[in-house]
């Protein structure tokens, strides 16, 4: 191995076969980059994915991988990270594979803050099995499983996460490199289960579904940017807040230039803070939106174990460690 | 002074309501037996709620205990000596006790209303249904109390010691050293001295009872011989302790840590407790949110180089079945602990039967062969559960071990291995990295032998390789969908496979000659009646013989030319025939099925019965069959 990886060196010689224009590709470009800027060492990095479009992801990193089952990875993970605490884990999964059958999971992943990356694209479809609705489809979406549209209420990712008790939740788009590449080292950085939603566009089944926010021209109005004890400003000239009203629980957009002292600045440590963001819907809120450490699941379960998984004494002593008795 | 029954061996049946401590009676009953020296065998029999209504008939929680001189298999057909905790335990016990059976009966507990929820009309000690039994009527209820009412307890609180009083009475009829069940209540109720000193007065009130002179007429005394067992270092052992410590000798074995990733269910649970407490013989213990977490958890354990396991019951199996394919798709080692019961759905989740052979064998989507194994007795879950990690490790292989409700609770004395002696596990070794070459493909290369791939796990340099459950390519491992290499795949799946039974040796006869009349062939935990039975039948009928399988699948090699040697061949199982249908499948025999599911262990008597209506009626050697009747 060189001793400095370049986002070339972690390509693998498979052809990536995801459709033309599919955002998987601008994720994945921005992954290789990524990994190739924090040092990681391909052979302590592992890629655990389920089914779906996105879990085709390992077999584009050349680290080690591994495509499961349908909604199983961060169980596969979990099983992983304790066997071998010192590899970096990333969890590929879809809004299908980690909110519908893998919902579970996903869960309990969260809430044991076990230390996986957990990637999840969004795209608000099944593409893998030609464009059902999925979990996170909005009311109406019509496919060809919902040809009068689709009357399931959308989950929210964000909402999910919080809700089961993860300390690590951001959001990026996929072909903004920046963004996206800034979540994923915060990701990388954080000691416990992190999740990050990439809202994903599929060009055959569900295209432009995140144009309204997603839309280059009109980011700036439509896109809330967070960064931690900064306030929350957008608009082309910052010249919008975000207030909390205390008379209705929820969040206003104000006249920053007027009402500077009203803007909230971030605080990526509040909770509520975290909860009324992820509903906010213009604008949209990208980047770290919570991230409150706390000990992550494998760091509790070795704690008591001073040798690791090594025994410290034979078996042939707890054998006779009972009452025993002699014949002959 | 009482008499002395002098017997090779004994049954006592132990039953009350599930709250009444029927269990840890029984448990620690045996614990002493063991120490005094006696072989025996146990079938703990309980309700599945965890506490059934009071007094009724499906409430009852049972212990039975077989001791002796003789070398005992089973917990026997029929017992000698019934403790009924109430009329209840007696109703439901009867039916199975020997006329001149001697019941113990807390009479205490036979008030009107107990007697109604039973179903007696009237009070069955007073209506001469119990003359063909010697009863002993005692109030233990009452009596109990008296001892531990100087240590201040509730009336329920101290109704509690009741079992320790019966215990201390029942000790005494066998003669038994009360110091190690005293130090085992100091030690369990070392937090409550209140508690403790009640349980220990009351089993020490039970056995002077026992002792006192206005009631040694009515006891009687027992003195069972101590058994001739092969000479070593004993202790008694359940079929899940045997499991656990088989678990953390093989994780020694092979060098590696035991990841057990486990969702509780009973009967399997057991086995996640025991582990959870071998921290320090390099186990780990995960509890999952559910079954597929579970197995899904064991294989990344078993991707990350240690040896994933997991375990379940026959409902938990069937969801981990997707998984168990991927570990063959990937080709990952795991074991997989199936602690059968009764079914199917939920069906009789506490009590024993071996219906889960077919999901083990052919249970999965597609062609998706795995090995099976299946343990005989509680102490052999140990070394069974060895081979099967022994398998999975050379093969590259999920393997499925087959155990059962009543193995895992029941007990028997048990010699004790020296694993440092056993044969050490070898892994199928990770090759050198090679920079001429993809390393994808190094991921790959396959043993020629045995088939395996060789075990590379994130963390080794120079071996990074993209694995997953999409057929790949049977040199380079990349993915591929090219239908000659499918056809390749596939077969090199069930080769491998069917490699494993190059290494099984050849199958052992347990009884009887190696041809002639009548062939038995038994697996899993019918091996002690099976065994007491065919004993018994080759006394009047030599020619019947007993082989006993631990390799299911594949089956052993020579099984095929053993069966061809015999006339007839009879395969007694706890199920619909599922042997029976494997044995027809994979070697064309033509077995007569012997099935039982009753919840319940064979009894020797009905399976000697079966034998004796498949062979001639007198078997003289040399002599023609008798002629037949008139009858045209």
């Amino acid at each position: 191995m060189s001793a400095v990886m370049t986002a070339k060196d972690f390509e693998t010689s498979q052809e990536v076969r995801w459709c033309p224009g599919c955002g998987d590709y601008a994720i994945l470009k921005v992954m290789l980059k990524t990994l190739a800027e924090i040092g990681a060492k391909p052979e302590t990095t592992a890629f655990i994915s389920g089914i779906g479009c996105s879990s085709r992801f390992p077999y584009y990193v050349e680290t080690y991988g591994f495509h499961t089952i349908h909604g199983r990875a961060p169980a596969i993970a979990t099983g992983l990270k304790l066997a071998n605490p010192d590899i970096d884990i990333w969890v590929i999964s879809g809004d299908g594979d980690g909110l519908s059958i893998g919902g579970n999971h996903l869960l309990h992943a969260l809430r044991r803050n076990v230390g996986l990356k957990i990637l999840l694209f969004n795209n608000e479809i099944y593409g893998l099995t030609k464009g059902q609705y999925s979990p996170t489809s909005r009311i109406g979406t019509r496919s060809p499983s919902s040809p009068g549209g689709s009357i399931d209420t959308a989950l929210s990712p964000g909402n999910f996460a919080l809700g089961a008790g993860a300390r690590f939740f951001a959001r990026a788009v996929d072909t903004d490199k920046v963004g996206l590449g800034a979540v994923l080292k915060a990701a990388h950085g954080f000691d416990g289960a992190a999740m990050t939603e990439i809202f994903q566009n599929c060009i055959v089944y569900n295209e432009d579904v995140f144009a309204d926010f997603t839309d280059r021209k009109t980011a700036a109005e439509t896109q809330l940017r967070l960064t931690h004890g900064e306030p929350m400003l957008f608009g082309a000239g910052g010249e919008k807040g975000i207030r909390f009203d205390a008379e209705t629980y929820a969040l206003e957009i104000i006249d920053a230039k007027a009402r500077p002292d009203e803007v909230l600045r971030h605080d990526e440590k509040n909770k509520v803070l975290a909860g009324l963001l992820v509903e906010l819907e213009a604008p949209v809120a990208l980047g770290v939106i919570y991230r409150n450490p706390a000990t992550s699941f494998e760091a509790s379960w070795y704690a008591p174990r001073e040798n690791g998984l090594k025994r410290s004494r034979s078996v042939d002593d707890e054998l006779r460690r009972t009452n025993t008795w002699t014949v002959g | 002074m009482p008499e002395q029954n002098a017997k090779d061996s004994i049954v006592v049946h132990i039953a009350g309501d599930s709250g009444d401590g029927v269990q840890l009676m029984g448990s620690q009953f045996i614990a002493s037996t063991a120490l005094s020296g006696r072989d025996f065998s146990t079938f703990p029999d309980y309700p599945a709620e965890i506490r059934a209504p009071v007094g009724t008939t499906y409430g009852v929680s049972a212990y039975r205990i077989n001791f002796g001189a003789a070398p005992i298999t089973t917990a026997g057909d029929r017992p000698d000596v019934l403790v009924a905790f109430n009329p209840a335990a007696l109703k439901v016990s009867l039916p199975v006790l020997p006329d001149g059976a001697l019941l113990l009966i807390n009479g205490g507990a036979f008030s009107a209303r107990n007697l109604k929820k039973a179903g007696y009309a009237e009070d069955p000690r007073d209506t001469g249904e119990l003359d063909r039994y010697q009863l002993i009527s005692v109030d233990i209820s009452h009596l109990n109390l008296q001892a531990v009412e100087p240590y201040g307890l509730s009336k329920s609180d101290g109704g509690r010691c009741k079992n320790f009083w019966a215990l201390g009475l029942l000790m005494w009829m066998f003669d038994r050293d009360l110091k190690p069940v005293e130090a085992w209540i100091a030690n369990k109720f070392v937090k409550n001295e209140t508690v403790r000193d009640a349980n220990i007065a009351a089993l020490r009130s039970g056995n002077a009872y026992g002792e006192t002179a206005e009631l040694s007429e009515a006891v009687p005394r027992f003195n069972i011989r101590p058994a001739a067992l092969p000479s070593g270092e004993y202790r008694g052992i359940t079929g899940a302790e045997a499991m656990s410590l088989g678990l953390a000798a093989a994780g020694e074995l092979a060098g590696r840590p035991i990841l057990f990733c486990s969702y509780p269910i009973t009967p399997a649970s057991t086995l996640l407790h025991r582990l959870s407490r071998l921290g320090d013989l390099g186990v780990g213990t995960f509890q999952a949110e559910d079954e597929i977490a579970a197995i899904g958890a064991a294989i990344g354990a078993s991707y990350g180089g240690v040896i994933g396991v997991t375990s379940s019951s026959g409902p938990g199996i069937a969801l981990k079945t997707e998984a168990i394919g991927l570990a063959v798709n990937a080709e990952l080692p795991l074991v997989i602990v199936d602690s059968q019961r009764g079914g199917p759905s939920t069906g009789l989740p506490t009590k024993t039967e071996q219906s889960d052979l077919y999901q083990a064998v052919y249970g999965r989507n597609a062609d998706t062969p795995i090995p099976v194994v299946a343990a005989r007795s509680p102490g052999d879950c140990f070394f069974t559960v060895i081979e099967a990690v022994r398998i999975a490790l050379r093969h590259m292989t999920p393997v499925i071990i087959l155990s059962d409700g009543y193995l895992a609770n029941a007990a028997e004395p048990w010699r004790i291995p020296t694993v440092a002696d056993l044969e050490p596990i070898a892994s199928s070794a990770a090759p050198q990295p090679d920079t001429a070459r993809d390393s994808q493909s190094l991921a790959f290369d396959r043993n020629a032998e045995t088939l395996a791939r060789p075990w590379i796990s994130p963390g080794m340099p120079g071996l990074t390789h993209r694995l997953g459950g999409i057929e790949k390519d049977i040199v380079t491992g990349n993915i591929s969908y090219d239908p000659d290499n499918h056809q390749r795949m596939s077969e090199m799946r069930a080769a491998k496979v069917r490699s494993v039974a190059d290494f099984i040796p050849p199958q052992p006869m347990e009884l009887g000659p190696e041809s002639g009349e009548l062939l038995v062939i038994g697996w899993g935990s019918t091996y002690g009646p099976l065994y007491q039975a065919v004993k018994e039948i080759r006394e009047t009928h030599p020619g019947v013989a007993y082989t006993h399988l631990r390799h299911l699948a594949p089956l052993p090699n020579d099984l095929h030319e053993i069966i061809g040697r015999f006339m007839k061949v009879l395969v007694p199982e706890m199920n619909m025939g599922q042997l029976s249908t494997l044995l027809r499948d994979k070697l064309c025999a033509n077995p007569e099925s012997f099935c039982k599911v009753k919840g319940q262990p064979f009894l020797i008597s009905e399976l000697v019965e079966k034998m004796r209506s498949m062979l001639p009626p007198i078997a003289i050697v040399g002599r023609k069959p008798a002629a037949k009747g008139d009858a045209r």
